[in-house]
């Protein structure tokens, strides 16, 4: 192939490198705009007696300040997902009831932040102070019930009483599984914690918002699913979707954060309310503290093998922390079992049961891996515990046991693997991090250990059945394309590899294709960019389309060379007459020709796509550690991670997203950890106390492709976004214990649980 | 306060409030390429230099450079586009926007710092964040890059 499975160079990598203000308060700076801030509840549970606007109104410069009176009481969700959403539709945009530490009061906006902040602190607001539910192990039938409001709303069932603080419940299973646990020879029955982690994508969310000459509400803002913003912006203002248009930037990076709406609305009540433009730009703290986050999990696996290593029985049992609010919290709790179960494919029964409940912290989201990656975590440090009581190797225990090519797969909605090269991916990460040599262990001094650690995972590409993407290829009139998409670049590249696939479809160089996205005016409708669909779902619309068009093409070609169609053949250039190739008319003279005097005809081409499967691209992490026995500190110092995408559209670009899903993972097994105190607020809130890794804390992480072939796929190809970010936390938390014999069951893994674990050890040993 | 400050060659004559913030001033007068991604100082966004000297904007009081000249990549297009295609050959500027901030400070290394060691390039760069790459992809720029342009005959001496 010619432009795919290559390393092609991001289409708009110069631009940005070149520091062009591409971004959205780039655009918005350019357009002088009122500044839109939010005054946010300092208590994580109250109900607001009283609101003293008047002072803070006169403030010289404030324009519109906004509370729960002056707003729509309209129940919504924020979560970007295909309508009807599963998330419940549990919030106000601002309302009388607030329900975590940062959660929205006032609305104000003014000439600039001077203005603004000063009114800020003029608003005084008495609060009736509640009894918040901080702990999500107490938070199921607690007294205090967070939502209890007459008006919360479910589009769907999904198992929830919000009168017991319960979000959403399920259970999925299959075969006897008490059963088949009391034949096993050996069963492991443990409990892991995962908290809550930020995406912290280096743009903070942001909007800018002004009304056009037709007096409709245009939306400029960093997202990752421009539809859903322009429906749920309609519906939570109570106007029509009609006078609304939502235009994505260039994106400063989302990893799910921006698959929720955050920032949108706030800019846009007061654009409707003064008509002037307006913008927000949340401060890091803002972003830590009043977004959405991962949810934090208990997860408890019990698993149960025969004495040759063979998994009989899975069960997973979670138990999810949505915070304040629903989104994304009962489907992301379905990724732990359905993403992790499915590995052991040997299993004659699982169980997977879950409960989502409701406390007064922020609310989670959607980040990288969503829920797949907590259910990662637990699932495979049960697997290689298991292994380890079993005395087998786990690389071994896990050749023994995954699901092969054509297999169906029960925990996977029945779904048969089709593709899959994992077994090799095992092999290639055994090799490449030494494991022969060095598991479990190697002393590198006195008080140094290296342990080697390793973990499985699968994720899926877009969702099944549900979800849909749109391309529109059109031929201009100069001879030249304009591919034209709803899947949203957040920096992933995806506008360049979509151009890769339309060119090839296309047979002309990359240079013929612009892409044009995403502006809900004129774009074709796509979910967004989330769910590793863009590649998978996204891509075969755009094969569609541009195979459409190359048809269109040749018949147009054939009509005006004057010959049969089926003689017609269109190599990229032109279309020729296959019984006398020297007849032939050229693309720019066909294009022209389409649209000058009668009879024309100017080539577009539309395909919609919805995957009735979601393939899954597999990955084999491998991790060496090497611990310090006197500290308990820990450093990563080589990580492999192996991973079947299926073919490899762009080998730079799916590189850099698995280089980057491993750091941020080496970052949640690690480091990052949200926190509350007491009170309910949150206290890392800031780069400083919310530690993401530098590259002084990370290896040289290592990524090979092993390629399968997936025949559903464009090209072959599957996705890769999100399937990386899920071994580090399993893969580290093995080889550590490896190195000192210290399981730690909670993550972070920081070198105070490894410290407080070798003490135990030492006062077992005396 | 009134100040003069030279922002990529250009002389600013210009009356500012006294907080302002060096970042707020470039991004005001065009520089837009100047990001803030934190409020601590503590992910590099908004490097930029002055006098030479790579400093964070977005806590460097605007009147402090009075007098003073402010680069940003905006002034360094040239020298700052020959590293960048080294970076984008590799895919690591991934969302871009960190990337501003850490070529100025790539660039200032590579004044600073004659054949830096992987772990000099670490330490000298450990300040800029990047969520997207993982820095691997950004280490392989860099090290192709000073491959391929090592110093002069002067500067090897």
């Amino acid at each position: 192939m010619r432009l795919v499975n290559q390393a092609i160079p991001k289409l708009d990598g110069l631009a940005l490198t070149a520091g062009q203000g591409a971004y959205t308060d780039d655009l918005a700076t350019q357009n002088g705009c009122l500044v839109v801030k939010v005054l946010r509840s300092p208590h994580p549970f109250a109900r607001i007696l009283s609101i003293k606007k008047d002072t803070a109104s006169k403030v010289n410069g404030v324009e519109c300040i906004l509370t729960w009176e002056d707003v729509p009481q309209i129940r919504y969700t924020l979560a970007g997902q295909s309508y009807p959403e599963p998330s419940p539709y549990d919030r106000y945009i601002l309302e009388q009831v607030v329900r975590y530490v940062g959660d929205p009061v006032a609305i104000v906006a003014g000439r600039d932040e001077v203005c603004v902040d000063k009114a800020l602190r003029m608003l005084k607001v008495k609060y009736q102070l509640l009894d918040p539910v901080l702990d999500f192990e107490r938070a199921l039938d607690n007294p205090s019930v967070i939502h209890p409001e007459s008006d919360y709303h479910n589009n769907v069932p999904i198992g929830g009483d919000p009168a017991r603080n319960l979000l959403a419940s399920g259970c999925d299973a299959e075969g006897d599984l008490e059963g088949e646990l009391a034949r096993c020879d050996l069963v492991v029955d443990r409990t892991y914690y995962t908290k809550a982690n930020a995406q912290a994508m280096m743009e903070t969310f942001r909007t800018y918002t002004y009304l056009d000459h037709n007096g409709r509400l245009n939306v400029v803002t960093s997202t990752q699913v421009p539809f859903h913003c322009r429906r749920i912006i309609a519906h939570a203002l109570g106007i029509s979707p009609a006078m609304v248009r939502v235009v994505k930037p260039r994106i400063g990076g989302g990893f799910g954060a921006k698959q929720t709406l955050v920032s949108e609305l706030f800019p846009a009540l007061v654009t409707l309310r003064t008509g002037k433009p307006a913008k927000i730009v949340y401060t890091r703290q803002e972003s830590f503290q009043a977004s959405n986050s991962r949810h934090q999990m208990r997860v408890r696996v019990r698993m149960g093998a025969t004495r040759d290593g063979i998994v009989r029985a899975v069960e997973v049992d979670a138990l999810s922390n949505a915070g304040a609010y629903g989104e994304h919290a009962s489907t992301t709790v379905g990724l732990t079992g359905h993403k992790s179960i499915p590995l052991y494919a040997k299993a004659n029964a699982f169980r997977f049961a879950y409960q989502v409940v409701y406390t007064n912290t922020m609310a989670g989201g959607a980040f990288r891996g969503y829920g797949a990656t907590q259910g990662c975590f637990a699932v495979e440090s049960a697997a290689n515990e298991l292994a380890e009581k079993l005395g087998i190797d786990p690389a071994q225990l896990r050749l023994l046991n995954i699901p092969r090519e054509g297999e169906v797969m029960p925990a996977y909605y029945h779904e048969p693997l089709s593709s899959s090269r994992l077994p090799d991916c095992i092999r290639r990460g055994m090799e490449l991090i030494g494991w022969a040599e060095k598991y479990p262990r190697i002393r590198v001094s006195d008080h140094l250990v290296r342990g080697v650690g390793m973990a499985l995972t699968m994720q899926g590409s877009g969702i099944s059945g549900v979800d849909t993407a749109t391309a529109t290829i059109k031929l201009n009139d100069d001879g030249f394309y304009t591919l034209m998409i709803g899947a949203t670049d957040m920096g992933t590249g995806c506008d360049t590899i979509l151009a890769q696939m339309a060119a090839e479809v296309l047979h002309c160089p990359l240079e013929w294709v612009t892409v044009d996205g995403v502006d809900t005016d004129h774009s074709p409708f796509d979910t967004g960019s989330y769910a590793s669909s863009t590649t998978y779902v996204t891509g075969t619309a755009v094969v569609n389309a541009c195979t459409d068009l190359v048809g269109q093409i040749a018949r147009e070609g054939a009509r005006l060379l004057g010959i049969p169609v089926e003689r017609a053949e269109f190599d990229g250039e032109g279309v020729l007459d296959t019984a006398h190739p020297e007849a032939r008319i050229s693309l720019a003279q066909i294009a022209q020709d389409l649209v000058v005097g009668t009879g024309t005809r100017w080539l577009t081409a539309t395909a919609s796509h919805c995957s009735p499967t979601s393939p899954p691209p597999l990955m084999a992490g491998f991790a060496e550690v090497e611990v310090d026995l006197e500290t308990g500190a820990c450093r990563v110092v080589d990580y492999v991670g192996v991973v079947d995408c299926g073919t490899v559209i762009n080998k730079n670009l799916a590189r850099v997203q698995a280089e980057g899903g491993i750091a941020q993972g080496i970052g949640m097994a690690l480091l990052e950890d949200v926190n509350y105190d007491a009170h309910g607020q949150m206290v890392n809130s800031s780069f400083m106390q919310y530690k993401i890794p530098t590259r002084a804390d990370l290896p040289e992480i290592r990524v090979e492709f092993v390629e399968s072939y997936e025949p559903t796929g464009p090209f072959g190809a599957k996705s890769i976004g999100e399937v990386v970010i899920n071994t580090p936390a399993p893969a580290i938390a093995q080889a550590i214990h490896n190195a000192c014999g210290v399981w730690v069951r909670s993550l972070p893994i920081t070198g105070e649980k490894i410290l407080q674990g070798l003490l135990e050890q030492q006062g077992d040993a005396l | 306060m009134k100040v003069k400050i030279t922002l990529n060659g250009r002389l600013l004559n210009k009356h500012i409030p006294n907080d302002m913030m060096l970042l707020d001033f470039v991004r005001k007068y065009g520089a837009l390429s100047v990001k803030r991604g934190c409020d601590t100082s503590n992910c590099g966004l908004c490097t930029v230099w002055v006098d030479g000297t790579p400093v964070l904007s977005c806590s460097y009081p605007a009147a402090r450079a009075d007098g003073r000249s402010v680069t940003t990549l905006e002034g360094v297009q040239e020298e700052a586009a020959e590293f960048s295609r080294y970076l984008v050959a590799q895919g690591a500027e991934q969302c871009g926007f960190c990337s501003p901030g850490f070529i100025m400070t790539v660039l200032a290394m590579r004044r600073e710092l004659q054949n830096p060691t992987e772990e000099e390039i670490a330490r000298y760069l450990a300040g800029n964040l990047c969520r997207c790459s993982g820095y691997t992809g950004q280490l392989r720029a860099i090290r192709a890059w000073l491959r391929d342009n090592q110093p002069g005959e002067e500067a090897a001496v």
